[in-house]
């Protein structure tokens, strides 16, 4: 036996020791370096030893993600990560799984997989980067494309309703529901953080800039002179407060989120809406933001942990019930296997 | 039925048969199944070798009365090997008129019915078709037959009356009348199914106690009225020693795989989706969870698929079990784990086609998708089953080729064999075979570094489980350099790829049994060649024909891709061989295209397997 002094204490890894040798082979200006370089900044706090991790991803710009990163890693087929992600899990509790999906991947042609991936609750982080777009098929509309989107599918203007991810996961059962953004590298090490932190299926939209395609779509979000107006950064009992001078606020009316400028109605902070991350109605209502105004004024897009839950996962349940079991009855033989209870012996 | 008279006891004569085929046919609801699988544990336990054939409506209730809701279910026992259920019955129970509508045509000329009269009323005859006031029960038409009139329903309702129970409890328990008259027909004991229906109504004993009351009530009804003039004994089967029991395909194949999860100490994990005639490995496997085995129902076939893909790559026995349009939907899939050669089990149960096609009748119809079924040149191994019990080694041996050799593994069986059932001398744990699997946790390239795609003896890439120190590393659906696993698109990297995934399939012929005729001799006239479920019905008519003089050989595959070294060379030794296929000749094309052999096909497609007649017909034709 070693003693603590003797034991051989592993360095704490640093960003680059999660940077493969491959050539990341984004375009020129992709969000998605902003978002690999803020997932090796983070890695190395959460102390899980890289042969740990697995990256699972499906196809897509995104889903290139996975070559990138000095894990163990699988570049699957379009739509199906979060079922492969799923065996992963299932079969070794212990590894640390991440998947990566693009809106198309994620939405459109794994849609099925998606919800039901939020509903079984595995253990396991789902980064959906979303750039409303199709990329690497060469800029058709996705199902997060806003109506009226013209694109290469859609020359005359898409017709259909776009899906709002966040509805889509907190309708599904997600147990941890977020938004962030690839230009807010602080935030986005936040939300990751606390993706990484929460037991259960964490969902992280990323908004991703597209600069081929769909350049600036979320620009609003992010740059200097819109985002403080535009997005609502909430933190759970915070009060939600925007604006350029935090001037403005939401409260309710009723059952109404109502937005005001707090200094003209007279309000305090504490008359405020306070962010409760533990509430799914709440958490409903501020998913839907992105389609509501008031008068003409566009609610802010809220970032941020919108929704959290403690519930069981699929993995642990299932280990659970198998140790109850064996518990119960005692290890199968398989000699008893082969058997069965009814046999006849011919001399 | 060959008889012999024998014993002559209380009121009957006793008769002695070498084998006998009782078909059970009734409504749906009737409890036709229960009453075939009572009678054929029974059989079973005494000894006789048989072998069964459970067939039903896609319809779980399908209108009452009607042809469409017949369900049957064939029992062929006997003092003889026996290896099909019987080309035709001696014995036909028919509870009402559509069944014995749909199933008269395949009684032995002469043979006995046992019908419920109840069922033969106005109402019933019209379900069934038959025309105004006709009534086969009555008009002469069964005159070539011994018919056995008794009103089933009213004996049951006043064997029960005064108990309590309501109408459709008593209902319910006239098939225990039907199966004790045939115990006693058959002189079969009742212990057996006394104890089953303690057991399974241990919680209703007022149920148990009408079931076993009604049981009774059969025997009696035979024993006692002179109806019968006769009953038959079946004497135990002269099988090898050894302790048995009865087994269906699909349980065969679900403790298949959990044996080769032992064998190989993989943890066993099941992805797979409801879909008749597979469920029931779901079903069985989902009950082994004190041998530790995982199985997820997942949200579709293409999930249930994936999720087995991701549990092998974590280091497990990844498995789907599906049937027709679910291998469809996971083709997709099985390319992914083509290239990215980690062990992964497919069952498919194979029934009729296309699409939803006879979910619940049987066919050999994917021979050719399960070879070619996948965009780009994707080869991996097929192996199937012939018979219920041989599922447990077809399996077993499909996941021995999966982990030993790195590959993704087809494994056919179809519902015919999965429904059916036949006696089993089941191997002990230490019998079987152990499975060797070889976690890489070492580097293997130069620098200390790790090459995922550098190649063994048998062409396999090394395997390793993430969580293994140094040696991370990514693999995918994109083509990638041999040797490194990086992504390539180079074109000739390509094209040694492609052909390295085929030679590799290739290989494993280096490491199964060459091909062996299985009855005559070893060159001559006509072999028959098959694969799959139609051995029991092949091996019956040959081995009549052999013994009749004839000069016909049979040899039945496992293993369809690769083929034995040596099939080429047995092929040739015969001056024609025919393959007689439960499809439109999907092996014939495959031993034609590789052998260049003048091979003829004999084709059925009835959802239906092959009678011993038909085989006997096509092989006189060609022995002509």
């Amino acid at each position: 036996m070693s003693t603590i002094a003797e034991q051989e204490v592993a360095p704490k890894l640093t960003a680059k020791d999660f940077a493969s040798n491959q050539e990341v082979k984004w375009c020129p200006g992709c969000g998605d370096y902003s978002i690999l370089k803020q997932v090796q900044t983070v890695f190395p706090d959460f102390g899980v030893p890289k042969e740990n991790i697995v990256f699972i991803s499906g196809i897509g710009c995104a889903a290139r993600f996975t070559y990138y990163m000095d894990t163990y890693g699988m570049h699957s087929i379009h739509g199906r990560a979060a079922a492969i992600a799923s065996g992963v899990k299932a079969l070794n509790p212990d590894l640390s799984v991440w998947m990566v999906s693009g809106d198309g991947d994620a939405l459109s042609i794994g849609g099925n997989h998606f919800i039901h991936l939020m509903r079984k609750n595995f253990d396991l982080n789902y980064m959906m980067f979303n750039n409303q777009i199709y990329g690497l098929t060469k800029g058709q509309y996705s199902p997060t494309s806003e109506k009226g989107k013209v694109a290469k599918s859609t020359p005359y203007g898409s017709v259909e309703e776009p899906f709002n991810p966040l509805e889509v996961a907190l309708g599904a059962k997600s147990t941890f529901v977020s938004r962030s953004l690839d230009r807010d590298p602080k935030h986005l090490q936040m939300v990751l953080k606390r993706a990484n932190e929460h037991k259960g299926t964490s969902f992280v939209e990323i908004y991703q800039n597209c600069p081929v395609f769909n350049d600036g779509t979320f620009f609003a979000f992010s740059e200097k002179e819109t985002k403080k107006q535009q997005a609502l950064f909430v933190e759970h009992g915070k009060p939600m407060i925007f604006g350029n001078n935090e001037e403005m606020g939401i409260r309710f009316d009723g059952l109404t989120p109502v937005l005001v400028n707090i200094q003209e109605a007279g309000l305090s902070a504490n008359d405020l809406w306070i962010h409760d991350e533990k509430d799914k109605t709440k958490a409903n209502l501020l998913a839907r933001f992105m389609d509501w105004d008031q008068d003409g004024t566009p609610f802010p897009r809220p970032f941020g942990v919108l929704y959290t839950e403690d519930r069981s996962t699929y993995e642990a349940a299932m280990q659970q019930q198998i140790t109850d079991i064996v518990a119960r009855k005692g290890k199968a033989s398989l000699d008893k296997i082969l058997s069965g209870d009814k046999t006849w012996t011919i001399l | 039925m060959e008889l012999v008279e024998n014993i002559v006891s209380s009121n009957a004569s006793l008769i002695e048969a070498d084998s006998i085929v009782i078909r059970f046919s009734g409504d749906s609801g009737d409890g036709m199944q229960l009453t075939g699988n009572q009678f054929t544990d029974t059989a079973a336990y005494l000894g006789n070798d048989l072998s069964t054939f459970p067939e039903f409506p896609a319809e779980i209730r399908a209108p009452i009365g009607t042809t469409a809701g017949v369900s049957g279910f064939q029992v062929h026992f006997g003092s003889r090997e026996i290896f099909t259920p019987g080309d035709e019955y001696d014995v036909l129970v028919a509870m009402n008129s559509a069944a014995l509508k749909v199933d008269l045509p395949r009684l032995k000329k002469g043979g006995i019915i046992i019908t419920n009269t109840a069922g033969f009323d106005k109402k019933n005859l019209g379900l069934a078709g038959y025309p105004d006031g006709v009534n086969p029960l009555e008009d002469g038409s069964l005159d070539n037959y011994t018919v056995h009139k008794i009103d089933i329903t009213k004996f049951t309702k006043d064997c029960l009356a005064g108990t309590g129970l309501g109408m459709k409890e008593i209902e319910r328990s006239k098939n225990m009348f039907v199966l004790g008259l045939l115990f006693w027909m058959f002189d079969e004991p009742m212990d057996y199914t006394i104890t089953f229906i303690k057991e399974k109504f241990a919680k209703k004993p007022e149920i148990a106690e009408a079931n076993i009351k009604t049981l009774k009530a059969g025997w009696n009804f035979g024993d006692h009225t002179e109806i019968f003039t006769t009953r038959f004994k079946v004497s135990s089967a002269h099988l090898p020693k050894g302790t048995y029991r009865n087994i269906t395909g699909n349980h065969a194949t679900a403790i298949g795989l959990v044996a080769a999860s032992e064998m190989s100490g993989l943890p066993l994990f099941l992805g797979s989706y409801p879909i008749t005639p597979a469920s029931d490995v779901l079903h069985e496997l989902s009950k082994y969870k004190t041998s530790g085995v995982k199985t997820l129902q997942a949200e579709d076939e293409i999930a249930a698929i994936c999720a087995a893909i991701g549990a092998s790559y974590a280091g497990g026995l990844g498995v789907t079990t599906t049937s027709g349009p679910g291998m469809s939907l996971k083709t997709e899939a099985i390319g992914l784990a083509t290239i990215l050669e980690i062990p992964l089990l497919i069952v498919n149960i194979q029934r009729g086609g296309p699409s939803t096609g006879l979910p619940t009748k049987t066919e050999q119809s994917d021979l050719l998708q399960a070879m070619y079924g996948r965009h780009g040149e994707g080869p991996i191994p097929v192996i199937a089953a012939s018979s219920p019990s041989d599922c447990f080694d077809t399996v077993m041996e499909a996941a021995r080729i999966a982990i030993e050799h790195m590959i993704p593994v087809i494994c056919l069986t179809d519902g015919y064999i999965a429904n059916g059932s036949e006696p089993w001398r089941f191997p002990t744990a230490d019998q079987l075979k152990p499975i060797k699997v070889n976690f890489v946790t070492e580097p293997n390239g130069p620098d200390g570094t790790f090459q995922p795609y550098k190649r063994d003896e048998k062409l396999s890439r090394p395997w390793v489980k993430p969580g293994t120190k140094g040696l991370m590393h990514r693999i995918g659906g994109l083509e990638k350099a041999n040797n490194s696993g990086n992504v390539s698109y180079d074109a000739v990297n390509h094209e040694t790829m492609s052909l390295l995934r085929e030679e590799k399939v290739q290989r494993i012929a280096d490491y199964i049994p060459l091909a062996k005729v299985d009855s005559g001799k070893d060159s001559g006239k006509l072999l028959v060649l098959g694969w799959g479920s139609t051995s029991g019905a092949i091996k019956t008519a040959v081995r009549e024909l052999i013994e009749e003089g004839h000069d016909v050989s049979h040899l039945h595959l496992r293993h369809l891709n690769p083929f034995p070294k040596n099939l080429g060379e047995v092929l040739s030794q015969y001056d024609k061989v025919l393959v007689p296929e439960m499809n439109m000749g999907q092996l014939l094309k495959l031993v034609r295209a590789k052998y260049l052999v003048p091979a003829e096909g004999l084709s059925k497609m009835q959802g239906l397997p092959f009678t011993t007649a038909e085989l006997r017909n096509k092989i006189l034709d060609l022995l002509k």
